[in-house]
Formats: C-alpha cells, sequence, structure tokens
C-alpha cells in the first residue's frame, strides 16, 4: 500500500495565462540545490522521528495484547475444537416453525407469553421506577457538583467522589448485596440501578449546568435573591430540556440493565432467562431474548423521536 | 432616588404585564398533565414492584450494619490478596483483548453496513439489523453462551465481551464512514488511485482519529462490564465479588471492590491520556 504516488505530470499554466513573451513556465526542481536538500533532510528526519514513534507505540501496543492474551488465557486449539459448537447452540435455539403449522408451532414456542410478558413489565417498571429515582438524585446532587455556581470546595468535592463512586461500581454487585439486604425480588434491582443512574447522571447534569449562559445569574444575584432561587429561575429553565433528554437516553440504558437484574435474583425478566439458559431450554432461550431485543428496540425508537422533540422544542423557545 | 416601587406602581405593572407572568394556559396545563402521567405510573410501579416502607427501613438497617462490618478493607490474607490482583489482571486483559479483536473484526462488518460504500439497500438493512441484535443482547448472556462452548473461565469471558462489542463498533464504524467528507477520496481519485487507495488514503486518515478514540472509551467502559462477567463464571474478578458477597465477607467485598475502583480510574486516567495524544485537545 505504501507505494502509491500520486501520477506527476508536468504542470504548465492554461494557454490563457501564458506570460506575453512567449516562454513557458515549468514546475521544475533543481534536486541539488543546497536550499531544497536542507529541506528535504529535515522532512526525512522529522519523518524518521515520527515513523520510530509509531513504531514504538505499535510494538508496546502487541507487547500488551500478547500479555492479555495469556491473561485471559486465550487457547485457539480449543477454540478450533469447540467453535462449531457456537452456530450449533444459535440454530439449536431456533424454534422449528413449519409453514403449515404455524400458528400452533408458534404457541408451541412461546408456550408461557403470558408469564413472560408479566416479567417484562416488571423489567419495563423497574428501569422506570430505577430511572426517576436516579434522576431526581442526580437533579438534586448536580447543582453542587458544577463548578460554577459557587458552592464551597469541599462540598464540590465530596459531591463528585461521590457520583463517581456510584457510577464506578457495576449495577449488579449493588444488586448482589442489595438482595442480601432486601431479600429477593424488585426492590434491590430498582435501588441498584437507581444509585447508579444517579453516579451517572449528576456527572452528566453538572456538565450541562456548567455550560449554561451565565446572564440570567448574574440578573438574579443582583436582585437579592437565594442560591436556590437562582437555581430555579435562573438554571433550571436552560438545562430542563437537555436534562430530560439524558433521562431518556438512561431510561433505554436501564431497560437493558434491568433485563439482567433477575441473574442475581432481583426482578424482572433475567429469572427466566438464566433458567432457560441453565436448564438448556433452548427455544424459550431465543423466545425470550427475542422480546427483550425487540422491547429494547421499541424503546430505543421511541425515546429517539421523544428525544428530538424535546431538543427542537429548546431551539424555537 | 430609590429603586423600591410603591404598592399602587407594583400592582399596576402587574396588571399590565398580567400574561407573561402567568404564562400561556395550554404549556401549563402540559406540564400538569406530563407530571402527573410520570408520577401516576412511578406510584403504580412502587406498588407492582411491593415496595413498602417497613422493606426500606429494615434493609437500609441491614446495609448499615453491612458496611460497619465492611471497614477496615482487608483481604484475609496475603494469598488471597494475591490471587485478587491476579483476578483484577485477569479483567483487564479480558477488557482489553475483547475490545481490540472486536474492533479489528468490526472492520469489514461497517464497511458493508455503510451506505456509501456497500450501495445494496437489502443487504445494508439486513447488516444494520443484525448488527443492532448483536448489540441488543448483553455481555452477560453472551458470556453464558461462550461458556457452553469453550467452557468456564477467561476466554468465555473474552469472547463475550468480543462479541457484544462486535455490534456496536460495526454501528460506529459505518455511522464515521457514511458522514467522512468525499474530497478527500475524489482528490485521490483524480490523481490515479484505485479503489483500495481511496479507502487508504481517502477514508482512513479521516475516521481513524474518530475510530481510535471510541476503541480507548470502549475499553474503559468494558473494564466495568469484564468486573461482573465472573459472576456467571466466565473469569475475572467478578468471580470472587460474588462468592465474598454470598459468603458475607464483608471485609473482602470491599477490598475487592477498592480494587476495581483503583483500576477503573487508572483506566480512565490512561485513556483520557492517550486520547489527548491522539486526537489533540479537539473535544471528544
Amino acid at each position: 500500500m505504501a507505494g502509491f504516488v500520486p501520477a506527476m505530470t508536468e504542470w504548465r499554466p492554461a494557454a490563457t495565462g501564458e506570460p506575453r513573451d512567449g516562454t513557458i513556465m515549468t514546475l521544475t526542481i533543481d534536486r541539488n540545490d543546497p536550499a531544497i536538500r536542507g529541506h528535504a533532510d529535515l522532512y526525512r528526519r522529522e519523518m524518521g522521528a515520527k515513523r520510530r514513534q509509531a513504531l514504538l507505540g505499535a510494538a508496546i501496543f502487541i507487547a500488551c495484547v500478547v500479555l492479555s492474551a495469556i491473561g485471559s488465557e486465550v487457547d485457539l486449539a480449543k477454540f478450533a475444537a469447540n467453535a462449531w459448537r457456537f452456530p450449533k447452540y444459535i440454530l439449536e435455539t431456533l424454534p422449528t416453525l413449519r409453514l403449515a403449522t404455524l400458528g400452533a408451532d408458534l404457541k408451541e414456542w412461546y408456550w408461557g407469553l403470558n408469564g413472560w410478558l408479566k416479567l417484562l413489565w416488571q423489567t419495563l417498571l423497574i428501569a422506570y421506577v430505577g430511572t426517576v429515582l436516579g434522576a431526581v438524585g442526580g437533579f438534586l446532587l448536580c447543582f453542587s457538583a458544577a463548578a460554577n455556581l459557587g458552592r464551597a470546595g469541599w462540598l464540590r468535592w465530596t459531591t463528585r467522589r461521590f457520583l463517581e463512586f456510584c457510577r464506578t461500581v457495576p449495577e449488579i454487585v449493588f444488586a448482589l448485596i442489595f438482595v442480601i439486604a432486601f431479600g429477593l425480588g424488585p426492590l434491590p434491582g430498582v435501588l441498584a440501578i437507581a444509585i447508579h443512574t444517579m453516579g451517572a447522571m449528576g456527572k452528566l447534569f453538572s456538565e450541562v449546568v456548567e455550560n449554561i449562559d451565565m446572564k440570567p445569574v448574574d440578573g438574579l444575584t443582583a436582585t437579592g435573591a437565594g442560591w436556590w432561587q437562582t437555581i430555579r429561575f435562573a438554571v433550571v429553565p436552560q438545562v430542563l430540556s437537555n436534562f430530560a433528554s439524558y433521562a431518556l437516553l438512561r431510561f433505554e440504558i436501564n431497560v437493558r440493565g434491568a433485563s439482567i437484574m433477575g441473574f442475581v435474583g432481583a426482578g424482572g425478566i433475567g429469572q427466566d432467562l438464566i433458567e432457560a439458559i441453565r436448564k438448556f431450554y433452548f427455544t424459550d432461550v431465543s423466545a425470550i431474548l427475542l422480546m427483550i431485543i425487540v422491547t429494547v428496540m421499541l424503546i430505543d425508537y421511541g425515546t429517539e423521536r421523544l428525544r428530538h422533540a424535546l431538543l427542537s422544542l429548546e431551539h424555537r423557545s | 432616588m430609590s429603586l423600591a416601587l410603591t404598592a399602587t406602581e407594583r400592582a399596576d405593572l402587574v396588571r399590565r404585564h398580567q400574561g407573561a407572568i402567568d404564562g400561556s394556559l395550554k404549556t401549563r396545563l402540559t406540564t400538569i398533565a406530563v407530571v402527573a402521567g410520570l408520577l401516576g405510573l412511578f406510584l403504580y410501579g412502587l406498588t407492582t414492584l411491593e415496595v413498602s416502607l417497613w422493606k426500606m427501613i429494615t434493609g437500609i438497617g441491614n446495609l448499615g450494619t453491612f458496611v460497619v462490618l465492611m471497614l477496615p478493607p482487608d483481604p484475609g490474607s496475603a494469598a488471597r490478596a494475591v490471587i485478587f490482583v491476579k483476578a483484577l489482571f485477569e479483567t483487564i486483559a479480558i477488557a482489553f483483548l475483547g475490545t481490540i479483536l472486536a474492533a479489528i473484526l468490526a472492520f469489514p462488518l461497517g464497511f458493508l453496513a455503510a451506505k456509501n460504500v456497500v450501495a445494496n439497500r437489502v443487504i445494508h438493512f439486513l447488516a444494520r439489523r443484525s448488527l443492532d441484535t448483536v448489540r441488543g443482547v448483553d455481555a452477560l448472556i453472551w458470556a453464558l453462551i461462550w461458556v457452553n462452548v469453550v467452557g468456564l473461565g477467561p476466554f468465555a469471558g473474552m469472547l463475550a465481551i468480543m462479541t457484544s462489542d462486535l455490534g456496536a463498533f460495526g454501528k460506529l464504524y459505518s455511522e464515521a464512514i457514511e458522514s467522512a467528507d468525499r474530497k478527500p477520496v475524489e482528490g485521490v481519485t483524480s490523481s490515479g488511485g484505485g479503489k483500495l487507495h481511496e479507502i487508504r488514503f481517502g477514508l482512513i486518515p479521516q475516521v481513524l482519529p474518530v475510530i481510535a478514540s471510541q476503541v480507548l472509551y470502549y475499553i474503559e467502559s468494558n473494564t466495568r462490564s469484564s468486573t461482573i462477567i465472573g459472576i456467571v463464571g466466565a473469569g475475572g474478578i467478578g468471580l470472587y465479588l460474588a462468592e465474598t458477597i454470598r459468603t458475607l465477607e464483608w471485609q473482602q467485598v470491599s477490598f475487592l471492590i477498592l480494587l476495581v475502583l483503583a483500576a477503573v480510574t487508572a483506566i480512565d486516567f490512561l485513556s483520557s491520556k492517550l486520547r489527548f495524544a491522539i486526537i489533540g485537545k479537539r473535544a471528544l
């Protein structure tokens, strides 16, 4: 690939641009000119340095790849010997659907539809309640985490570290701990999602707040408004549509998160899914997964439409 | 001269600008309806999900006890600490290798799903939808499937991270390729470059910085996902996290959480440095 050289043709000015005295101007370069040589050397040196840097980077990168291949016990022989099981597994999960008995086949595939729909609805509710709780928490904390609203430094630092903790610990770890504290059921799932959402949204919200127009804040401060009044009348109107849009995006992420909460006993459709996978109820796996994927796609589509509507609302006002 | 208004002046002002102060009735009613709807659904959710005050109080009490028991963080013994740190490296290795492999394997998929490379609408549609399907399945579920294929251990976890990221990367690539500027490509064509030259010198320099920064971001986020992949037996620190939580070894739990926090923070720091080095101070 390195051999590509743009085709060089001698460049001549167009006929109308030719000088009056009839001489033709060409761009011939004298390669032995010391000035040109100096430039060429400089260019070669710089490119050499760049190339060495790239090679060094590549070497470090390859070393990292090899190290992590050893660390994650990559075994190509085992992979080659067992790879056929993967397509086999996928094929086995597919139901037998015959055109002649399509209705009956579908019924057999989705034999547990009522129970699954109930669990799916529970999953959506877990995601929704978790998102609402998390969004409210993030909303309350984002103003003290923002750098431009003049809160004490220590308060800002503490809030930011707290939010960081909430979003770095994976939600399923929170769910594992909460299942023991609150007992099995959807409640630990809701709380785990709420805490994680609070961490993520608090950060996003505070970034939105840091990008606002400060003039309304100055105006309200000048009329003698208190801190909360300033927030209410100068900051919130500017950020509300952005906040709502982020909350919708987060809801979609949380639906995915809630669908696996059942793996650790924290409610939702995950408990039936993991049972089906563990007990090799192959067609159940595909039936439940298909339901989850379609739901997530629908929500993805719906929230995207809503977010566009929200953002255009802001541009109009 | 004082700036204070007299009562009559104020009343006059309020009367003149009544419309601006009250706002439009329609907007207000819509706001109230939306808030009421959201709140109603929230309350309905609370009742259906069996949330009760008593449950909350006992649960929070339990949590308080756990937090007290967690302090100070302690791995139990030096041998345990070594095992935990080794599991942490396994986690990072899974995230790194899984992301890199996904990034490489998704390359042809991205071109296949880009409208301006493959003009056939059927292929485009199929490629996009299958990428969406792969993306819609959580890494934890892929891990369960791969455990059935290659057995328990970090290899299955690595393959799971790779599979779930293939969909995401394929979509990202195709979007980056679609939004790429056509002019450099035309420039290469006009100076006599072939189709491969167009891609190498016209497209790749445009999309590479975007892709590199996305890969870095995914390594970051995959470190988080690969900490939990061990819960289903696919290697990494998650196995020990789940095990110590289930056996109520709270001091070891807090030690493990601290390890994860430290690793994630270190990787965030490193990748933000690298991102600046690759794409400069441009915001991304």
